[in-house]
């Protein structure tokens, strides 16, 4: 290497996505480079020109503009541009000039196809947003082994199955045969599609439930029923399974969320294995579920207060164990939910049996399986439409407020919109949930909706299940139908709008100016949250986290093929942007919060941020002619 | 510039003439090569001239004492220096090197033992400088090293118009109005050694003292002072001395 060339190749090799590359490869490019200075002002590309390099900036700075003169990015130091149009036709599609005295180093096509053949990195960085952000979050995925391994690598043998005449005791002693701590009940035929299958000999079954040494003790010897009862009298209906081929992740979710510690693993409808709690913890010791258990165990508010510190401790190994924004946005969730449910539980053992049958409702992140380590608490309390707010509402009032102080005591702070159960507001029976929704609907403007959005990511979390569902699908076969409520929540969605990236040290807004610092919730997440929201409204779909309502969107036409993928991984990048920067803040024993500052930005992490940011632009664009305001009615 | 002894002005109205009746004239055929390519006229607008920046690294600033050690030149035009084209030789100076001149220019005796003579690539020095505007920045160095090195060698030596970044630099900076006054008050006059000229410029801190690094920054340098104090369709006759 000649020693004068090293100027040039040492500063291009600090600066992504020349820094991966081969000292053979930094060499060739140094060979090459034609220089030229230009003037404060004066143009570099001009638009239509022919290019036949590629263009770095060595000192000073620029800007890109689209054809119509909008201002695309700023540039500076060890940036690149040019790429987008060396990949296409040639021609400049992106014109630029000099905002400050520059000096620019001149790469060859040459050189510039040689780099994108030999060296994968370089070539996915040049290429447009889609394949940069797809590769930062496919990469965050495959590191991930529970994200990939598939739940049938646990299983060990075949199920334990019984028909449902069987009796009790011979149910007993083949699952003491087979040392197993559960057995599948089934019957003949196939009235319910979901669990039919064929066996070898072409006889059709159908899996009816399950059966567990906890039932054996709870539901038979406890009851003191007979021996020789047919299992079929015992076995609880409420079946729920999994695939065989999801993740252990997902088996590991599914038993959470529904309590359960057994899981039967299906193969389409056939069933192959039953999975136990402790398969998964044995697989995965780091995992929430200790938390979890703990939270379940813990007799007081106190106690669960303690648990605060574990909560953020399982955050960040969960982050330095590269889980990606799902996993740790669910993981989150779940955790709050179980704080949530262990709170109702005390509630009620400390107020008596609810008067009326209830269902605690979050909303938010939470509802949305999206939460982070900053967070606030969002719940309301949907009634049995036989409430009577004078005989019952001190009960509610009272169970809803031991869970909301109790709540605020494990680090979910109130909700600042008070969306509270304490909320007299929002602590209603369920035909009034249901006027609130048909007037949100029926007569929106954007000012009302701007407080009421927030109930549109609504789940479950305790009691009567069947009364968020029930507003669920009101709200799925309305909302397409509501342009004018459309049009409302999409302008909403348009009043936080994304940065266009960085410059140095700065945030550099659409307009160009800058800012010192940037809140990755405000002006990332939450917009594209409110985008998919919309989208998902439109199309009825029922999902509640932004990737499943993804997923629904992309089945429609809403959005042109590939978009939703495209928002997809601008969403996950955004997300892990965000909690890498909460495990930062955790690490360094500063209080968590959704400021992130320029300076610690990694430069690959400030182009993948700039791209997911100019996606989530162009699809908040692309809301305002989707879902136009119906043309107001003039006077003439 | 403490040191360098004081010189013959050299001042040519008529470099065509010049160099044709050196090209006459010429013992050398390298030498009569050189003077019979011509120059671009010396009123062809500057954006339309060839040039070729060239730095040498010598053994000390006195021509008749010290000796060349390496030399590096970057052809360029206004609009692009061709860094692929450079050319870049090491030199044996023929008279001992001493250690200071050694770190600063970190040539080596064993890199310089191995070095040829000047001689050996002279020819091809001046096939490349020839028809291209010479650009050094302090021409009181290149020209009369390579003037006196020539004349050892050949017998006749090469002198030929330049462009001199340091000089048009010093015509900014120390002989306006406003520069006279700041030297009445006692100010130390504007630095316009390489360095501290490019900073003016928003030009890159380059390491110093290598003749090829030295030749980029110096064509960089001008590129910069035409865009900034003059303009492409300037004639070359108000530039080059």
């Amino acid at each position: 290497m000649d020693v004068e060339l090293l100027e040039i190749r040492q500063h291009m090799g600090r600066f992504p996505p020349f820094d991966g590359l081969s000292d053979d490869l930094l060499d060739a490019i140094a060979e090459q480079v034609e220089v030229s200075y230009f003037k404060t002002g004066s143009h570099i590309l001009v638009l239509n020109e022919m290019l036949e390099e590629l263009c770095y900036i060595r000192s000073g700075a620029v800007e890109v503009y689209r054809s119509q003169g909008e201002l695309y990015n700023r540039l500076g130091e060890g940036d690149i541009f040019g790429h987008f149009s060396l990949l296409r036709n040639h021609k400049v599609r992106f014109p630029a000039q000099a905002i400050e005295d520059t000096l620019i180093y001149f790469i060859p096509k040459a050189v510039f196809q040689r780099l994108c053949e030999e060296d994968d990195h370089f070539a996915d960085f040049v290429e447009l947003e889609r394949p940069r952000l797809e590769t930062a979050a496919e990469q965050q995925k495959k590191s991930n082994e529970m994200m990939v391994t598939r739940i049938r690598k646990l299983l060990t043998r075949y199920p334990v199955m019984v028909e449902a005449s069987t009796s009790l005791q011979l149910a007993a002693q083949q699952m003491s045969e087979a040392q197993a701590s559960a057995l599948l009940v089934l019957k003949e035929g196939s009235d319910n599609p979901r669990y039919s299958f064929k066996d070898s000999e072409g006889q059709a079954w159908q899996m009816c439930g399950i059966l567990t040494d906890h039932d054996f003790r709870t539901r038979v010897v406890a009851e003191g029923l007979s021996s020789q009862t047919p299992v079929s009298e015992v076995v609880s209906s409420r079946l729920i399974t999994i695939q065989s081929d999801a993740s252990v992740y997902e088996a590991m979710l599914t038993m959470l969320r529904s309590n359960v510690h057994h899981l039967p693993v299906l193969y389409r409808q056939r069933p192959v294995g039953v999975v136990h709690l402790s398969d998964i913890i044995r697989y995965e010791t780091h995992s929430g579920l200790y938390l979890v258990t703990n939270i379940f165990n813990q007799p007081s508010i106190q106690g669960l207060a303690r648990l605060a510190p574990d909560v953020r401790a399982a955050f960040v190994r969960m982050v330095q164990e590269d889980a990606n924004s799902q996993m740790v946005g669910s993981a989150l969730s779940t955790i709050g939910r179980s704080f949530t449910r262990r709170l109702l539980e005390m509630a009620e053992e400390e107020l008596g049996p609810p008067p009326v049958p209830y269902c605690f409702m979050v909303n938010g992140s939470m509802a949305r399986n999206e939460q982070s380590i900053v967070t606030d608490q969002d719940n309301a309390l949907i009634l049995s439409d036989d409430f009577d707010p004078e005989q019952h509402d001190d009960y509610f009032y009272a169970l809803a407020k031991i869970v909301s102080d109790g709540l605020d005591a494990c680090g979910y702070t109130y909700c600042k919109g008070d969306v509270m159960a304490t909320n007299s507001q929002w602590r209603q029976p369920l035909s009034v949930w249901k006027g609130y929704f048909l007037d949100w609907m029926a007569n929106p403007t954007p000012e009302r909706l701007l407080h009421s959005s927030i109930f549109f990511d609504l789940d479950s979390c305790y009691g009567e299940d069947i009364y968020v569902e029930i507003l669920q699908d009101l709200i799925a076969q309305t909302a397409p139908q509501s342009p004018l409520f459309l049009a409302a929540m999409a302008r909403n969605a348009l009043n936080r709008t994304p940065p266009l990236g960085f410059f140095r040290t700065f945030v550099m807004e659409q307009d160009g100016k800058h800012n010192n610092s940037i809140n990755l919730k405000r002006r990332g997440t939450a917009p594209m949250v409110d985008l998919v929201r919309i989208h998902a409204l439109a199309c009825g779909s029922k999902a509640q986290n932004s990737f499943q309502r993804l997923n629904d969107i992309s089945k429609t036409q809403l959005l042109a093929n590939g978009m939703s993928d495209k928002l997809s991984y601008a969403f996950e990048f955004l997300c892990m942007s965000r909690v890498r920067h909460h495990m930062i803040d955790l690490q360094e024993d500063r209080l968590p919060d959704n400021n992130i500052e320029p300076e610690n930005v990694a430069d690959s992490e400030r182009h993948t941020l700039k791209d997911a940011f100019q996606v989530l632009s162009n699809a908040q664009k692309f809301l305002k002619y989707r879902y136009p305001m119906p043309a107001q009615r003039s006077g003439r | 510039m403490y040191g360098i002894r004081p010189r013959q002005k050299i001042t040519q109205t008529d470099w065509a003439g010049y160099m044709a009746q050196r090209a006459r004239r010429a013992g050398s055929q390298a030498i009569q090569q050189f003077y019979d390519t011509p120059l671009p006229d010396p009123e062809t607008p500057i954006s339309e001239v060839p040039m070729v920046a060239l730095d040498m690294e010598t053994t000390g600033l006195d021509e008749r004492r010290h000796a060349i050690v390496s030399i590096g030149i970057v052809p360029f035009t206004l609009h692009r220096i061709k860094l692929a084209e450079r050319r870049y030789w090491v030199v044996n100076p023929s008279r001992p090197l001493d250690e200071a001149s050694i770190t600063y220019h970190h040539i080596t005796h064993s890199e310089i033992a191995q070095a040829p003579d000047l001689e050996a690539i002279l020819d091809e020095l001046l096939v490349q400088l020839a028809g291209h505007l010479v650009v050094v920045h302090f021409r009181n160095i290149e020209r009369p090293f390579l003037d006196a090195a020539v004349k050892a060698r050949r017998g006749e030596g090469v002198l030929f118009p330049m462009i001199d970044t340091m000089s048009l630099e010093a015509r900014l900076h120390r002989q306006t109005l406003w520069a006279r006054f700041r030297r009445w008050l006692g100010r130390p006059p504007v630095s316009i050694r390489l360095h501290a000229s490019r900073e003016r410029y928003g030009l890159p801190a380059y390491q110093g003292h290598h003749a090829l690094v030295d030749a980029l920054a110096t064509a960089e340098l001008l590129q910069a002072q035409i865009a900034t104090h003059y303009r492409p369709d300037t004639p070359l006759k108000d530039i080059w001395c």
